[in-house]
């Protein structure tokens, strides 16, 4: 394919994609939030997932977002190496993102900092926001496409503590953070928690921490279990559906780690609303593509 | 029995109300949230909208522009907290009776809907299209240069909820009662869940 021709390509199945995630839940979140949905018995709980349910059934038929707040779009990419079109990832992505906030509408999201206008169009400054994973060998591309709104982005939150807190004060600060500003942030939610030796390090993990299907495990067992373990901790305190207490309080707890300095251990939670609008598309070097978190779906 | 509040809401209709009751909304629901709160209260400007006996919705929506006139495409509400700060002040100042939005408001409002006869209620979170379809017309919209989030949309609705009553006119405020539920079983499993994690050793 010419390279014009690709780049042209590429960016209209990416606007495409981006309109379809601002509608349609990713299918484990969809399957997690109808279990979660028939273990409530109380009138209140009930009320608001027949809300959601109905919500979603409507954005569906009506082909608008699900909600108005389609947030500022962030892309997280595992970029292969040599995949063709990495030069031209950022014009891509920008373009998409205006062609998409026309097309769906979005909602005009992005405020520069400073001059504080909004800039109409979801570009601006670093935005839309692209994060990098570059993969050797690799001529494809993945990427996340992900919505969230300003709720569920106040609880955000990082600390770096001393090594004597432990694992211990890494939990504390996650259940601090979920009783408190959790509350507001449209739960059920899906919690990220990223842990290493420096803030930034911790919070990008939080945040990639919610790319990971809803069931997958830490690969250290001591992980696996510490995920576990708050999970259930979190669901007995039973924050329930938009906080108005319930059988449950979240949809999961996923940890991300990266190996800290010997004096500090830092902790980070991003955490995703109900309505966690993610997705994932593969593309291969000829720009063939599948929808991985939404089976079937062709844009 | 289904509970319909219409616009214009009298003190005696909203004193009937409990935290926890569901009712839905036939009227007049103007969105005002941070900029509207904000040129009122602190910059002492006059909201362009009559807001007496009237509904706010704390959101802001993504509409279409469909010739000379609007349309609700998205409207779900926002976090209220964010309009802690000045809510109660708006109380007294415009004399809102409903203010709809997400999550819980703080003691200020509670004081202010006790004093000023108003109540508090949420729409679900996330369900904006729900929202969007209560919204008959948008009759108007005002303070446009704010950009469309932060507008003021005038819209008749009907038939707008379920609105689940957060803070009533008798002092309770159901999130707060919530969130000390939560604080109080938190001590112990975090207690418990830190057994074993000690990793550090």
């Amino acid at each position: 394919m010419h390279h014009r021709k690709a780049v042209a390509a590429m960016t209209d199945i990416m606007a495409k994609f981006t309109d379809y995630v601002g509608k349609h839940l990713p299918d484990d979140i969809l399957a997690k939030l109808r279990q979660l949905r028939s273990d409530e018995n109380s009138q209140l709980a009930k009320v608001v997932y027949d809300s959601m349910f109905d919500n979603l059934a409507k954005a569906d038929e009506l082909n608008r977002p699900s909600c108005q707040d389609t947030g500022v779009i962030q892309f997280f990419l595992k970029a292969g190496a040599d995949f063709p079109l990495l030069s031209e990832i950022r014009t891509i992505l920008d373009e998409a993102v205006r062609t998409a906030t026309r097309t769906a509408p979005l909602r005009h999201n992005a405020v520069q900092i400073f001059e504080e206008k909004n800039t109409g169009d979801n570009t601006g400054e670093r935005i839309p926001w692209i994060d990098w994973d570059i993969v050797p060998n690799d001529s494809g591309i993945t990427l996340e496409v992900y919505m969230a709104g300003g709720g569920c982005s106040l609880p955000g939150q990082g600390k770096t503590l001393m090594p004597a807190a432990g694992y211990e004060g890494v939990t504390r600060f996650v259940f601090d953070v979920m009783t408190s500003y959790g509350v507001n942030a449209c739960p059920p939610l899906l919690v990220g928690v990223g842990i290493g030796g420096s803030i930034e390090v911790a919070a990008n993990l939080s945040k990639k921490a919610l790319f990971r299907p809803i069931g997958s495990r830490h690969a250290d067992p001591r992980g696996a279990e510490m995920e576990q373990l708050i999970e259930k901790g979190l669901n007995e305190i039973g924050i329930g559906p938009q906080g108005l207490s319930g059988k449950n309080s979240v949809m999961g707890v996923h940890i991300e780690s990266a190996a800290r300095h010997p004096s500090t251990i830092s902790v980070a939670i991003s955490v995703g609303c109900w309505a966690h609008r993610r997705g994932t598309i593969r593309f291969n070097e000829d720009l063939s593509y599948e929808v991985l978190s939404h089976k079937g779906v062709m844009l | 029995m289904k509970i319909i509040l219409k616009t214009p809401i009298r003190d005696e209709d909203v004193e009937q109300l409990t935290v926890g009751d569901i009712i839905y909304l036939d009227g007049s629901l103007i969105t005002c949230r941070d900029m509207g709160h904000r040129r009122l209260i602190d910059l002492g400007i006059m909201l362009p909208v009559a807001l007496n006996g009237m509904a706010i919705l704390h959101a802001g929506p993504i509409v279409a522009k469909e010739g000379d006139s609007w349309k609700m495409v998205s409207i779900g509400p926002t976090t209220s907290m964010r309009m802690e700060v000045h809510e109660k002040e708006f109380i007294k100042q415009t004399g809102v009776k409903l203010i709809i939005g997400k999550g819980g408001m703080g003691p200020e409002t509670v004081e202010g809907c006790a004093k000023h006869k108003a109540v508090h209620a949420v729409f679900p979170g996330g369900c904006a299209v729900l929202a969007a379809t209560g919204v008959e017309e948008i009759e108007k919209v005002e303070w446009l240069d704010l950009g469309m989030p932060e507008a003021l949309w005038v819209s008749r609705v009907k038939n707008f909820g379920p609105l689940i009553i957060s803070i009533d006119t008798k002092g309770n405020n159901l999130f707060e009662a919530n969130k000390k539920t939560f604080n109080q079983k938190k001590a112990s499993v975090v207690e418990e869940i830190s057994k074993q994690l000690k990793f550090i050793k």
